[in-house]
């Protein structure tokens, strides 16, 4: 892309008004987990390349990167199946790099729900306290309790082939927390799942984690299901961390291109562009939902910025109308609009001469992302 | 209207003609033989002419299991078939196991060609190394002395080691193919609930590979239970199932005889086959 104004789409509709509700009550200054300095090779494969992080206790925490971009190999790095190459992994303080994966106080949930076959639901559920040989009695009491917290009450006699996607899903997790661990991993958990089970399984696992105080890890390439879930985002790219922050600030204030192409939509303006607009150089990003339009001419308040240009496209959304317009010189931004009373629906017409204002406040400056990986098309990062 | 055309719209018909000369061979060779064999167990050999006299009786059953020693080779058989299972299932096991998990995809393909490689050689071949390796002073004798060990000389527990040897490959390949199947996560899933490796093997891996170790033992447990060469070369003078057969179609000529005793074999088998699909296993073979 050689225009000095680039447009990074992704999903339309992005809600950075999200439930982030801070750690909870029982949470202590020791991080939950510390990684520091993290490195995995797969022979030629930089898996993992650099990563530093301090995940608090108590937090619902989500690595969000696109598929491939090192999130699932930190998860199992945490977790004890691989081993780092290089960097330390610390659990509430200890260092466990060199433990097992049975030595470590964390518990998974796997994408494929790798439930035993030849065992029954309550069989499976009851696994981790079986092999730590909790008595009879107490296990049949917390399976029950498990199976409860993920409302599958009285299916432990079931096998798993018996059971749908969703369910499968909530024995695995019930697998996982009967042990009371301090930290789950989460690894895209939902994935398999259709769009309206997802969606009810967000909502009852962010519950879950609120009610029972575990620090959840979660790892998810849908940016949406990361900034309605999570209480601090990770993003990913090519193995390395470009930014961790509230899913507000992350959206609000992302640090680099990348980050802002992959969560929600973004406008960048740089180069000359830039200098032209705003009158300094630099590389920026304004969000579409930012920008204001307006008659060709209307007075401009102090602290923002304006500039004129021509309806290109319309594309209407029901609750939002999406309009590209061209400012001159190959230079184009996207407007989003709420679809209210108050908005003159007579400028989003085809060759409407208009003018864009918005908010010096809300125009972000960047750092580019990846000198290094100049192949990257940040129109094809993967997303729901 | 070509024939092609009326196969089209008629698959079973055409599948019939399909299966038709297999089944045929299957019908003739395999099970019309077994109802010959049934049949003929049921009628006697004249003892003066040798010949076959197609008259009914059950005397050969009678005689079968009213002389003692008809029984003590039976239980011998039994045992030895029972004992070179599960050796096998004791040697395979861990070797399956490395195939399947722990050797690099390389290491796995070499690993299968040296299993299949022994069935390669002749059996006559491999049972007269084992005699040679077996005798006194041979290559066991030899590796023992150090530890005032020495071959067990030839007898039931030479054939077994023998047998063992020969079969192993019938269980280890299975059971490789079984334990390749098992998904890694699941063992990942066992030490994240905070099982150790042992726990994990006999919580997880065991059972799940059952199904594949019964496979390999119906392999194994019918192979021996047929057997009559290794047994005459390092069996020393016991005898078994297959030894009593061939002696009554050869020396003897009793084939009604021979017929009664091979079908003891073949009752043992539908008898553990009977037991085995009670556990389950034979719907994931
Ligand atoms: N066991 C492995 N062997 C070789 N390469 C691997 C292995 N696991 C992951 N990789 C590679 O490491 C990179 C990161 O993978 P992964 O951590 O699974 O990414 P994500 O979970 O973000 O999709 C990918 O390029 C992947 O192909
Ligand atoms: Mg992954």
């Amino acid at each position: 892309m050689n225009s000095d104004l680039i447009f990074y789409s992704t999903v339309s509709d992005v809600r950075p008004s999200s439930v982030h509700a801070g750690a909870g009550p029982e949470a202590t200054d020791t991080p939950a987990i510390e990684l520091r300095g993290l490195h995995k090779s797969f022979g030629p494969v930089h898996a993992v390349d650099g990563v530093d992080l301090e995940i608090r206790d108590g937090e619902f925490f989500s690595m969000l990167g696109p598929s491939g971009s090192g999130k699932t190999t930190v998860l199992r790095i945490i977790a004890g199946f691989e081993s780092p190459t290089a960097g330390r992994v610390r659990l509430a303080g200890h260092d466990v790099t060199d433990r097992p994966p049975f030595a470590r106080d964390v518990n998974t949930v796997f994408q494929d729900y790798a439930l035993f076959p030849h065992m029954s639901v309550a069989g499976n559920v009851e696994y981790g306290l079986r092999v730590r040989k909790v008595d009879r009695a107490e296990r049949r009491r917390r399976v029950e309790e498990a199976l409860g917290t993920v409302r599958l009450a009285g299916y432990g006699d079931r096998r798993p082939t018996q059971l749908s996607g969703g369910q499968r899903q909530r024995v695995s997790l019930a697998r996982a927390i009967i042990n009371r661990p301090k930290v789950l991993l989460l690894d895209e958990p939902l994935g398999a799942l259709d769009l309206k089970l997802r969606r009810e399984m967000q909502i009852e696992l962010k519950q879950m984690q609120r009610e029972l105080g575990i620090t959840f890890v979660f790892v998810t390439h849908d940016q949406e299901e990361a900034l309605t879930m999570s209480d601090r985002i990770a993003v990913f790219n090519d193995g390395r961390i470009e930014q961790v922050a509230t899913p507000v600030e992350l959206y609000e204030t992302p640090a680099t291109t990348f980050v802002a192409g992959f969560v929600g939509t973004s406008n960048m303006l740089e180069g000359e562009a830039a200098r032209r607009i705003l009158g300094e150089p630099g590389l920026f990003s304004v969000r579409p939902e930012k920008i204001r339009i307006d008659q060709p001419g209307t007075t401009v308040d102090a602290g923002r910025c304006a500039a004129e240009g021509v309806v290109e496209e319309i594309a209407y959304l029901g609750s939002t109308t999406h309009a590209i317009v061209a400012l001159g010189t190959g230079v184009t931004l996207t407007v989003q609009q709420q679809n209210a009373d108050h908005v003159d629906s007579a400028l989003l017409q085809r060759g409407r001469a208009v003018q864009l204002s918005w908010p010096r406040a809300h125009l972000v400056r960047l750092v580019a992302t990846g000198e290094s990986h100049p192949g990257d098309d940040p129109t094809e990062v993967e997303s729901s | 209207m070509s024939v092609a055309a009326a196969l089209h719209r008629r698959p079973r018909l055409r599948l019939g003609l399909l299966l038709a000369p297999p089944m045929l061979w299957l019908g003739v060779a395999y099970l019309a033989a077994l109802a010959a064999l049934l049949v003929t167990a049921f009628w006697t050999a004249n003892s003066f002419t040798g010949e076959v006299e197609r008259t009914w009786s059950l005397e050969n059953f009678r005689e079968l299991f009213g002389i003692g020693v008809y029984k003590t080779v039976t239980l011998r058989t039994i045992g030895i078939a029972a004992l070179v299972t599960v050796v096998d299932a004791a040697i395979a096991f861990p070797i399956a196991l490395y195939m399947a998990k722990v050797a690099s995809p390389r290491a796995q393909r070499l690993l299968v060609v040296a299993v299949l490689m022994p069935l390669w050689a002749s059996y006559l071949v491999k049972a007269y190394a084992w005699r040679g390796m077996l005798a006194e002073g041979g290559l066991i004798d030899w590796i023992g002395k150090p530890f005032h060990a020495s071959s067990p000389g030839f007898g039931v527990t030479a054939t077994i080691l023998t047998l063992a040897y020969l079969w192993l490959p019938y269980m280890i390949l299975p059971v490789y193919a079984g334990l390749e199947r098992l998904p890694t996560s699941l063992l990942e899933a066992s030490s994240d609930l905070g099982a150790g490796p042992a726990t994990t093997l006999r919580r997880v891996v065991v059972p799940m590979a059952m199904p594949a170790v019964v496979a390999g033992a119906i392999f194994t447990f019918s192979l021996s239970l047929g057997d009559y060469i290794a047994v005459t070369i390092v069996g020393g003078a016991n005898q078994m199932l297959g030894t009593v057969v061939y002696a009554n179609v050869g020396a003897a000529g009793n084939l009604p005889f021979a017929a009664a005793v091979a079908m003891v074999p073949v009752v043992i088998m539908l008898l553990f086959l009977a037991a085995v699909r009670r556990t389950g296993a034979l719907e994931s073979l």
